[in-house]
């Protein structure tokens, strides 16, 4: 495996072998493929059951160790999401809580989905374990470093966890910890709670930044031989794009952190004006309120598709593999990508239309923000124009990509009333808020995260999930998700705020108590309904139907590694060399109804291949 | 088979939901009925898009549905239908933006004849001032703020002391005359919001914002605070009572001014009669 690699030699050795996989008989040309630039890449072994389990250097088990951390906070999120509920529902039933506890419990819920569950899971969990075996190389190219970004990870969930545990508790100010209340008396956590939550998220920037380095570079410089760009999974475009995004938002909230920090510690006044409180005059002057929100939305909007971006790239593939049709309008598809992610940064301020910036910016950002959709919109367009004419398994995986379209499209017209200035203000901090960003971003990567573990547990864990469980599992989560999120933007149309612990007796806000009940025994389901997983992957572990190589009959790279579940390494002694797009589904004249992306022209030669 | 039945019947009952939710709008009571008309559009354009998507998506798993003797359609790519779905969408984005932009320029225009109300936010609560016979508010300073002077007049700004203090968190307005709301803090954000007027801005400590509307129906309103400010947040209310002209004056003469409540304060001083902090 760490061989010197001799580029002439490798020429040679390359035309031979495509000799050996072919008749024999066809002009080697058309499958050439450019050498190898650089050698191998020489990777460190564990010696002990610590570097293989705990320190470990493998891509794919620091994968799965983001995966299993992301999904515990996605569990306490979870919890905390019930406790809102039972208040927002039953209150007569949640005596024990206080409006402090319902405000940190809302704050960390927000806190924790948004970027220590989705964001680690795409980034950390899917990243780590795919970008490697997707584009055929060993592993990831600072495997050291690597290492460290999810020890950096742990210890920032660690230190978020621990604040639940210090005097006054976690910080009470909203996820989006908007100044000045944030540092304030008033505020829940104001003393020990935010300061944990800033050294939290520092860490979280801190490890994900060597993280994104190494997704970023893996990708760019180590794909294998015939690996060209757009020959490239979605998957890979889409986690790839999210990490530019990332890299480049992050230091934005990093920053920020560090200002609010020092306005917390030193009573510096980089957010803080003249404040009056209970009387006197505090010892901050001249800050702007303000100019945190344009840095924390600099982040924050970018967040939106880091996550999502991913799920679209994901979704993509999981459609094509079993609806055994190449994705439609794969090069549309990379340059909405692109296109997204590039806008991404010039739409923060539609979170800020009502802050008080000046009011002339809502003309910008409204036709950024709009111009954003026509991207959105193509890439909905090619998921059901894949479904068209294919030949569609229904089965779990599927299932979860259907109801990612539902739930994604329904966010994401929600997301043009919210984004068109005007519209926004009187929908703006309303339920309508809620229900939007839920539907989009909560639900909808909920679904793709969903399918991709029904379609990869068989890659990591060399067993089959059992299909009836899974059918159960999605059906309760979409149904219930749906039945929540759908009505909810109704209460917003009412006009109900959004952060409010009770609502009292307002006239018009009485008829929302039957939904609020509704709402909240829908969200103990959907809640409770995700433990099926859990109890289908134990079961499944243990009694599990073996899988066999490439269940799906799928193209990618991943697929086809020397063992399953792939070993440190990856692909054997030899690595795959790539002659095509993953999308050679349903080829006509081909034998069988998938090309793999190992497959040479020659051995295809009457089949009508459009794209490589 | 069953997976494409339950799709279509979560479509179909959003669109009844829709159709007969009893849960929509509150009666709007401002001039800002555009913004309702505007949610409307949005709402034929956009439901209509989600209808269609799913509908083409459940046709799709009915019609296509695995075989093993059958083999999916093999076409990369249609660069002609791409471009019409492009442009398509693209107008009907165009056509959603352009009253979406129409209205917020008159949101941020105010009318000339519009009266000023000075909205200062608190945690938790709300006071208010209007402008006295010269039409203009004094000048301010958070520093100023004192018992005998709640809103932190400059003492010295002759446009000051005509200003009318509302000793209430309830603010009478005028039927049918425009209102520029100037909103103020001294603590944290905060945002005065009125669900019948539809209008809301954040109140931003440091600076003054403001919006406008023009109420149009007599009849008292509930005022709520939209952002988070603290554990009081939901707590935070106050209220609005929209007047015919005649009721509104009679109820303007009422009021103090900020000279008269420096006076009264003064001869409490003299009394020897110490009051509690706000």
């Amino acid at each position: 495996m760490s061989d010197e690699y001799d580029n002439n030699k490798s020429y040679q050795a390359q035309s031979s072998e495509v000799m050996d996989g072919s008749t024999g008989s066809v002009n080697p040309d058309i499958d050439y493929v450019r050498p190898s630039e650089v050698g191998e890449q020489e990777l460190y072994h564990p010696h002990s059951f610590i570097e293989k389990w705990v320190f470990c250097q493998d891509a794919k088990v620091i994968g799965v160790q983001y995966f299993l951390t992301a999904v515990f906070t996605g569990v306490v999120g979870l919890i905390l999401s019930w406790l809102m509920r039972l208040q927002l529902g039953f209150p007569e039933l949640a005596g024990f809580m206080t409006a402090e506890h319902y405000y940190q419990f809302v704050t960390m819920h927000g806190m924790i989905m948004v970027v220590y569950f989705l964001t680690a899971l795409f980034l950390g969990g899917f990243g780590n374990y795919l970008i490697p075996l997707m584009v055929g190389a060993r592993d990831m190219v600072f495997p050291y470093v690597n290492m460290l970004s999810f020890w950096m990870f742990f210890v920032a969930v660690a230190v978020l966890m621990a604040s639940f545990f210090v005097p006054g508790g976690p910080t009470g100010a909203g996820w989006t910890l908007y100044p000045p209340q944030t540092i304030l008396e008033g505020t829940p956590g104001a003393g020990m709670g935010i300061l944990l939550m800033l050294i939290s998220l520092s860490l979280f920037v801190i490890g994900f930044t060597m993280g994104g380095l190494n997704y970023m570079i893996t990708i760019l410089q180590a794909r294998t031989r015939g690996m060209t760009l757009m020959r490239m999974p979605l998957t890979v475009w889409g986690i790839f794009t999210a990490t530019v995004l990332a890299m480049l938002a992050f230091p934005a909230l990093l920053v920020s952190a560090i200002m609010m920090t020092l306005d917390k510690v030193l009573q510096t006044s980089f957010f803080m004006p003249t404040i009056l409180k209970a009387g006197e005059v505090l010892e901050y002057g001249g800050g702007s309120p303000i100019l945190f929100q344009h840095l924390f939305w600099f982040f924050g909007h970018p967040e939106v598709y880091i996550v999502a971006l991913p799920a679209f790239g994901i979704v993509s593939d999981l459609i094509s593999v079993h609806a055994r049709k190449n994705i439609f309008g794969y090069r549309m598809m990379v340059w909405a990508i692109v296109g997204i992610g590039a806008l991404s940064f010039f739409v923060w301020a539609h979170h800020m239309y009502v802050s008080g910036m000046n009011p002339w910016f809502g003309f910008f950002f409204a036709t950024t923000t709009l111009i954003i959709a026509v991207p959105t919109a193509m890439k909905v367009y090619n998921w059901i124009l894949t479904l068209w004419r294919g030949n569609i398994r229904i089965n779990v995986v599927m299932l979860w990509c259907l109801g990612f379209i539902v739930t994604f499209v329904n966010g994401g017209i929600t997301g043009i009333f919210l984004g068109n200035v005007s519209v926004d203000v009187p929908l703006s901090d309303t339920y309508f808020v809620i229900a939007h960003f839920h539907m989009v971003m909560g639900i909808a990567p909920l679904m793709v995260i969903m399918g991709a573990v029904y379609h990869w547990f068989p890659l990591v864990a060399g067993k089959m999930l059992d299909e009836g469980l899974g059918k159960w599992h999605f059906w309760i989560t979409f149904l219930g998700a749906y039945s929540i999120y759908f009505p909810m933007h109704y209460l917003g149309f009412i006009g109900v705020p959004r952060r409010y612990f009770e609502m009292y007796d307002s006239p018009y806000m009485t008829s929302a108590v039957g939904m609020n009940e509704f709402i909240s025994i829908a969200a103990f389901i959907v809640g409770a309904a995700q433990f099926i997983l859990i109890f289908n992957i134990i079961k499944t572990l243990k009694t599990g139907k073996k899988a066999e190589q490439n269940p799906w009959k799928a193209n990618s790279l991943e697929w086809y590694t020397s063992t399953v579940p792939p070993e440190h390494g990856n692909f054997g002694d030899r690595l795959p060399v790539v002659h095509r797009w993953p999308y050679d589904f349903s080829v006509p004249g081909a034998k069988e109804d998938y090309i793999p992306q190992t497959t040479a022209p020659s051995e295809v030669i009457h089949t009508e291949v459009e794209k490589t | 088979m069953h997976a494409g039945i339950i799709f279509l019947l979560v479509i179909v009952g959003s669109v009844l939901f829709h159709i007969f939710t009893p849960w929509y709008w509150t009666d709007i009571a401002s001039n800002w009925k555009g913004m309702d008309d505007t949610i409307t559009l949005t709402f034929w354009v956009g439901g209509g898009v989600f209808v269609a998507v799913c509908l083409f998506m459940i046709y799709c798993v009915f019609r296509y549905q695995h075989k093993e003797d059958r083999r999916a359609e093999y076409k990369p790519e249609d660069k002609k239908l791409e471009k019409i779905l492009t442009w398509a969408t693209t107008l009907g984005v165009a056509a959603l933006l352009a009253p979406g932009l129409i209205i917020w320029n008159q949101y941020v225009n105010v009318p000339k004849n519009a009266i000023e109300v000075d909205v200062m936010a608190w945690q938790w609560g709300w006071q208010y001032r209007l402008p006295g016979k010269d039409g203009k508010l004094g000048t301010t300073q958070v520093r100023n703020i004192a018992d005998n002077n709640p809103f932190g007049i400059n003492p010295d700004d002759p446009f000051g002391k005509d200003d009318i203090m509302v000793e209430s968190d309830i603010i009478n307005l005028e039927n049918n005359r425009p209102v520029k709301i100037l909103l103020r803090s001294v603590d944290v954000l905060h945002n005065w919001y009125v669900p019948q007027f539809r209008a809301k801005m954040d109140a931003v400590p440091g600076t003054v914002t403001f919006y406008w509307f023009e109420p149009n129906k007599v009849g008292e309103y509930e005022v709520l605070c939209a952002e988070y400010c603290g554990v009081g947040h939901y707590a935070m209310r106050g209220g609005v009572e929209v007047q015919d002209k005649a009721d509104y004056e009679a109820w303007l003469g009422e009021q103090e001014t900020f000279e008269q409540l420096s006076a009264r304060y003064e001869k409490l001083n003299v009394d020897g009669n110490k009051l509690a902090k706000k």
